[in-house]
């Protein structure tokens, strides 16, 4: 290749991922393959009721136990703070309870831990532990989102009455009141949105080493943001200097959200090993993941709708109980809230919204950020509205859609509820595009086919919106959230002319390693495989938030460009110099820097490289060495979009869900990597599929989990599935120079609610117009039943 | 995922396995673990001592010479790759094909999940169906055990303490036996909700002659329909009859099973649908 040639551009290729060959063949280092000399490890002991008093935890067996170290109660940690709140519901009050490391005096739901046991071998743990007396004074529970707040209810916290840890509303109530006064058509409905189990493949750990020679902690953790990780236990919990502890972040076998979080385990491995003076592993059982890690979702809605007789929706009230368990996780208060309230408009122009969220305290586990956050269940309410909507009318629910949508022209667009302007869309290309690809009208003629057969044939919409790049840090901040969002990166060129991107960003699956080389490749004309992307260490790489709400891209992508055009100047200006010309005479392309006109005049990026970091030679007043850093910050969220339609079969005799087809458009702004973007389209429509049809997490009416093990919990098997037929439509934002939007969780908005309008699409000949998810095989069964019945 | 700690012995014969258990009431025996194993690991079950079969010949094959003989010990995969058992007992091969997944019928045993008595076991109903026996060593020798017998309750055979199970035998189907296996399966643990097994006989005019319908999964056991065995008897076997013979389903069941994601009435419901395929698959009905 000679200079003359323009280089091929890398962005917009689907290169396969280059962190696969390592992780498939067995090469990855997850934390329980980390193994430090003299380690010692850790179990926990859970309560077993879900609020009790404890009278007494007598150690005295446990401690006498083969390879026992140590065994710890809630007492010898009393004097370390209770775990932080990030993320307030803003502009209220928030009464506000979070986790001590172990419980004291009370615990709260099944899984709260009491005490913990250290010992030479993991299994000798677990045989200590055995051997802990519990005496625990049993006390009624409550795990209901909305009947916690009934009077009567047992009480978890003095400081919140009824259990209430927040009452916050959005939009306009007085206008909802009216237009539902003056509607044509009212429709009231109340709704569930069930509690979900995250259950990556690889659950939680830790591990703490502690250095006495230099008062330095060392943590290894299941973290999608090491680096808040280790500010929030500097500045909160631990209260030890910032620069004495370092955090990575291994590799990770999934997370959803559920590794954002700060949890007890983390300071609890470090202040043990300082204990102990010697490093100490915590691995998560699979059954202690589903009791003690953060869960997702768990609303309870009542929706009142006011409508005019051609669809036009006029009004709509939401009234939200969010269940966040038994104390406040780190961003419990933003996710039903900001990322709930505020998008419940979804891709509709609706002139009065309300929306009221009460966040209740339970018996239960936490809740907080799942795959999607809050969009997800605000997708799921407006999505049903517009199908009550058309069923109610007996009008299709495409025309529905296309009725209420938010017009094209009318972006950027305020939806009046709080949420920051949609930055751009183009929401009918995107349901035409998907009504084509299914061949809509011949689909609505085989369900006519099938229904005449007596089968149960259904077609579900789902046009979504979400915000995603969470983060102008002015905005988040108002929002309640104690700290920023912007993003990281450090883009430096070694001698060798190898680049080096660090990025504060972290990715679990996302691919950020072939993303960002990609973007860098094209971005400084060097080969793809001289970039090398580093991430996951806070000794290494600048401070940034992490990965969640499917910002690395629009945010930490924006920084590595930004860095990336600040070396670029910089080797315009030594190029130049070489060369003897002026700046403004050099372009650079495919690994060198040449003279516009005259590419024979060139300098290889290698000897810039190389000049610039032996810092001889270069022009005067330029620092040695290529090397930028940009902190990102964004003026505005990004708001990708789509409509995708399902087809699904219910068969009478099983009340069994078979999905036919699914068809997904989505617009995800330019897409840097199709390939990839394919892939979390799939498996974001993959978990929102397990939504709908298979996945709950149950408590029964005492508090004990009934769903936590594998055995109990229903998540999607591939076979279960069809092939899915994937296409896009492009609208790019100027949010960020990439014009890219994010992708990560999209899929999962979208396909819960498609799937059970669907359903809903399906039954409609017995007249059932709602059913609660999960819509298993049995209880779609039984309410065909009912409803054949009446 | 740390069980407790045991014993562990892997004997060469039998008679030393009886005198093992005969030793220690809180040994457990081990076949292919894929049961006792996971329990263990949660420590909702903590045996003092294992002792593992695997270590004693004789106890593994399949042997199909018009009947079948089983050993105890025979992988669900060894099973599954008997052409003579696909031939002669479809609604066990169709059953194994069932179980848990690769891996699981690389070590799982049948005589080891009948032993086990999972009120969802796949096996279970077919191995009732097809009308085993089941050869159990113990202290004072060798007793045949019917299958109509061997199943107990929930998780509790016919076996004694200190019995093993050595064999199961299959006795051989009379002329025109056919069989089939059809369930429903739970999405998360993948046992059947409900699974139904059925083998007919039919004569030389094509009516149904003997019927032993087997549900599994919505029982509590691997439990016989006598009202669809009865109802189908003496019909042509057409789609109509196997219609109204599944419709009686409940007919001498005393108790359904029910859970928080099926309650027994959906289980029950299910028993009849399930009825109906196995036996509609049994006798070659589209």
């Amino acid at each position: 290749m000679t200079a003359t040639e323009p280089r091929e551009k890398l962005v917009g290729q689907a290169i396969k991922r280059r962190e696969d060959p390592r992780l498939v063949r067995g090469q990855g280092r997850y934390m329980d393959d980390i193994v430090l000399p003299g380690m010692a490890h850790v179990k926990i002991l859970r309560s077993p009721l879900a609020h009790a008093r404890i009278r007494n935890v007598d150690t005295a067996r446990a401690a006498e136990a083969p390879g026992v170290l140590g065994v710890y109660t809630g007492a010898d940690f009393a004097d370390v703070n209770a775990l932080p709140y990030a993320w307030q519901a803003a502009g209220v009050d928030n009464h506000v309870n979070t986790p001590r490391i172990l419980a004291v005096d009370e615990v709260h739901w099944v899984g709260d831990p009491i005490a913990v046991v250290v010992a030479e071998t993991p299994q000798q743990a677990a045989d200590a532990r055995d051997l802990i007396d519990l005496d625990l004074e049993a006390l009624p529970a409550v795990v209901d989102a909305e009947a916690t707040t009934h009077n009567g209810a047992p009480q978890l916290h003095e400081n919140a009455l009824n259990n209430i840890a927040f009452e916050w509303d959005c939009g306009d109530e007085a206008g909802v009141e009216g237009a539902i006064g003056d509607a044509a058509v009212r429709i009231s409905q109340r709704i569930r949105n069930q509690r979900l189990i995250a259950t990556p493949i690889e659950t939680r750990g830790a591990i703490g080493q502690y250095d006495a020679g230099t008062d330095e902690y060392t943590f290894w953790l299941s973290s999608q943001a090491p680096h808040v990780h280790r500010l929030v236990m500097a500045a909160f919990v631990l209260g030890h200097p910032e620069e004495k502890i370092r955090v990575i972040a291994p590799d990770m076998g999934g997370a959803f959200g559920s590794k954002i979080f700060m949890y007890t385990e983390y300071p609890l491995v470090g202040l043990l090993a300082k204990q102990l003076g010697r490093p100490v592993k915590w691995i998560e059982e699979r059954e202690e993941h589903a009791l003690a890690t953060a869960q997702g979702r768990d609303h309870v809605t009542d929706l009142d709708i006011a409508a005019e007789q051609d669809g036009t929706i006029t009004g709509l009230r939401v009234t939200t109980w969010a269940n966040l368990g038994a104390y406040l996780s780190t961003a419990a208060g933003g996710i039903p809230t900001t990322l709930y309230g505020r998008m419940v408009a979804g891709v509709y122009k609706i002139p009065n919204i309300h929306c009221k969220v009460y966040g209740t305290y339970t018996n239960t586990a936490l809740v907080d950020a799942y795959r999607g956050a809050g969009r997800p269940e605000a997708a799921y309410v407006i999505e049903r509205v517009v199908d009550l909507v058309a069923a109610e009318l007996g009008m299709d629910p495409a025309d529905v859609r296309r009725k209420n949508f938010i017009p094209t022209e009318a972006f950027p667009y305020d939806t009046g509820i709080g949420m920051l302007p949609y930055d751009s869309g183009d929401y009918p290309a995107a349901l035409d595009k998907a009504l084509d690809l299914i061949g809509y009208s011949d689909l609505r003629q085989q369900q006519a086919d099938a229904r005449a057969n007596g089968k149960y044939l259904g077609i579900g919409f789902s046009s979504y919106v979400e915000v995603c790049g969470i983060a102008p840090t002015a905005w988040v901040t108002s929002e309640g959230w104690g700290a920023g969002l912007w993003e990281s990166a450090n883009v430096r060129v070694q001698l060798t002319g190898k680049v080096v991107v660090t990025t504060g960003s972290m990715p679990h699956g996302q691919g950020h390693e072939t993303t960002f080389a990609q973007m860098v490749s094209d971005g400084l004309g060097v080969p793809y495989d001289d970039i090398i992307v580093e991430y996951g260490d806070t000794a290494g790489t600048p401070f940034g938030y992490g990965t969640y709400g499917s910002r690395s891209l629009a945010v930490g992508g924006t920084a590595i460009v930004q860095s990336v055009e600040k070396i670029r100047d910089k080797i315009t200006k030594i190029a130049a110099h070489m060369l003897e010309v002026n700046e403004d005479e050099v372009d650079i392309d495919a690994g060198t820097a040449f003279v516009k006109g005259a590419p024979d005049r060139n300098v290889s990026f290698g000897d810039i490289a190389a000049t610039a970091a032996v810092g001889a030679g270069l022009p005067e007043g330029v620092e040695p060495f290529l090397d930028a850093t940009t902190y990102f910050d964004p003026p505005n969220c990004t708001f990708p979009f789509g409509t995708h339609i399902a087809v699904v079969e219910v068969e009478e005799d099983t009340g069994n869900v078979e999905i036919k087809r699914y068809v997904a458009i989505d617009d995800v702004g330019n897409v840097i990597n199709p390939l990839i973007v394919d892939g979390q389209v799939h498996g974001g429509i993959v978990q929102g599929i397990g939504q709908a049809l298979w996945e709950h997490g149950v408590y029964d009416d005492g508090g004990q989990l009934l769903s936590s093990t594998l055995m109990d919990y229903g998540i999607p098997k591939a076979s279960w599935l069809p092939m899915m037929e994937l296409d896009r439509t492009v609208t790019t934002t100027d949010v960020n120079p990439m014009g890219a939007k994010g992708a990560g969780e999209a899929g999962t908005i979208a396909s819960t609610p498609a799937i059970v309008n669907a359903v809903m699409d399906a039954l409609s000949p017995v007249g059932i117009k709602h059913l609660d998810m999960p819509l298993s095989a049995p209880r779609v069964w039984t309410a065909m039943q009912e409803a054949k019945e009446n | 995922m740390y069980p407790a700690a045991f014993d562990y012995h892997r004997p060469g014969s039998v008679e030393e396995v009886i005198q093992i258990l005969s030793d220690n009431p809180e040994a457990k025996i081990i076949a292919g673990g894929h049961s006792l194993l996971p329990a263990m690991k949660l420590r909702l079950a903590a045996p003092g001592a294992l002792v593992d079969l695997g270590g004693i010949d004789g106890l593994t094959g399949v042997a199909v010479n018009g009947s079948a003989s089983i050993g105890a010990m025979t992988t669900y995969d060894d099973a599954m790759a008997s052409d003579d058992l696909a031939a002669s007992f479809a609604a066990l091969h169709e059953a194994i094909s069932h179980v848990g997944d690769i891996q699981v019928r690389n070590r799982g045993t049948i005589g080891g999940s009948a032993a086990h008595a999972d009120p969802a076991a796949d096996t279970t109903a077919a191995l009732v169906a097809h009308g085993a026996e089941f050869v159990a060593q113990g202290p004072n020798g060798e007793r045949t055990i019917s299958a109509d017998d061997f199943f107990v309750d929930l998780f509790m055979t016919a076996l004694e303490p200190e019995e093993v199970l050595t064999k199961i035998n299959l006795p051989a189907p009379a002329d025109n036996t056919s069989s089939a296996y059809k369930k429903f399966a739970h999405p998360a643990s993948g046992y059947p909700v409900c699974g139904v097994a059925a083998v007919v006989t039919r004569d030389g005019s094509g009516n149904v002659t003997a019927a032993r319908v087997v549900a599994t999964g919505s029982t509590l056991t691997p439990t016989r329909l006598a009202g669809v065995e009865n109802a189908i008897t003496g019909t042509a076997g057409d789609a109509d009859a196997v219609e109204a013979a599944a419709a009686n389903a409940s007919e001498g069941v005393n108790e359904w099973a029910g859970d928080h994601y099926a309650s027994s009435e959906y289980r029950e419901h299910l028993t009849k649908v399930f009825a109906k395929r196995a036996l509609n698959a049994a006798l070659g009905n589209d």
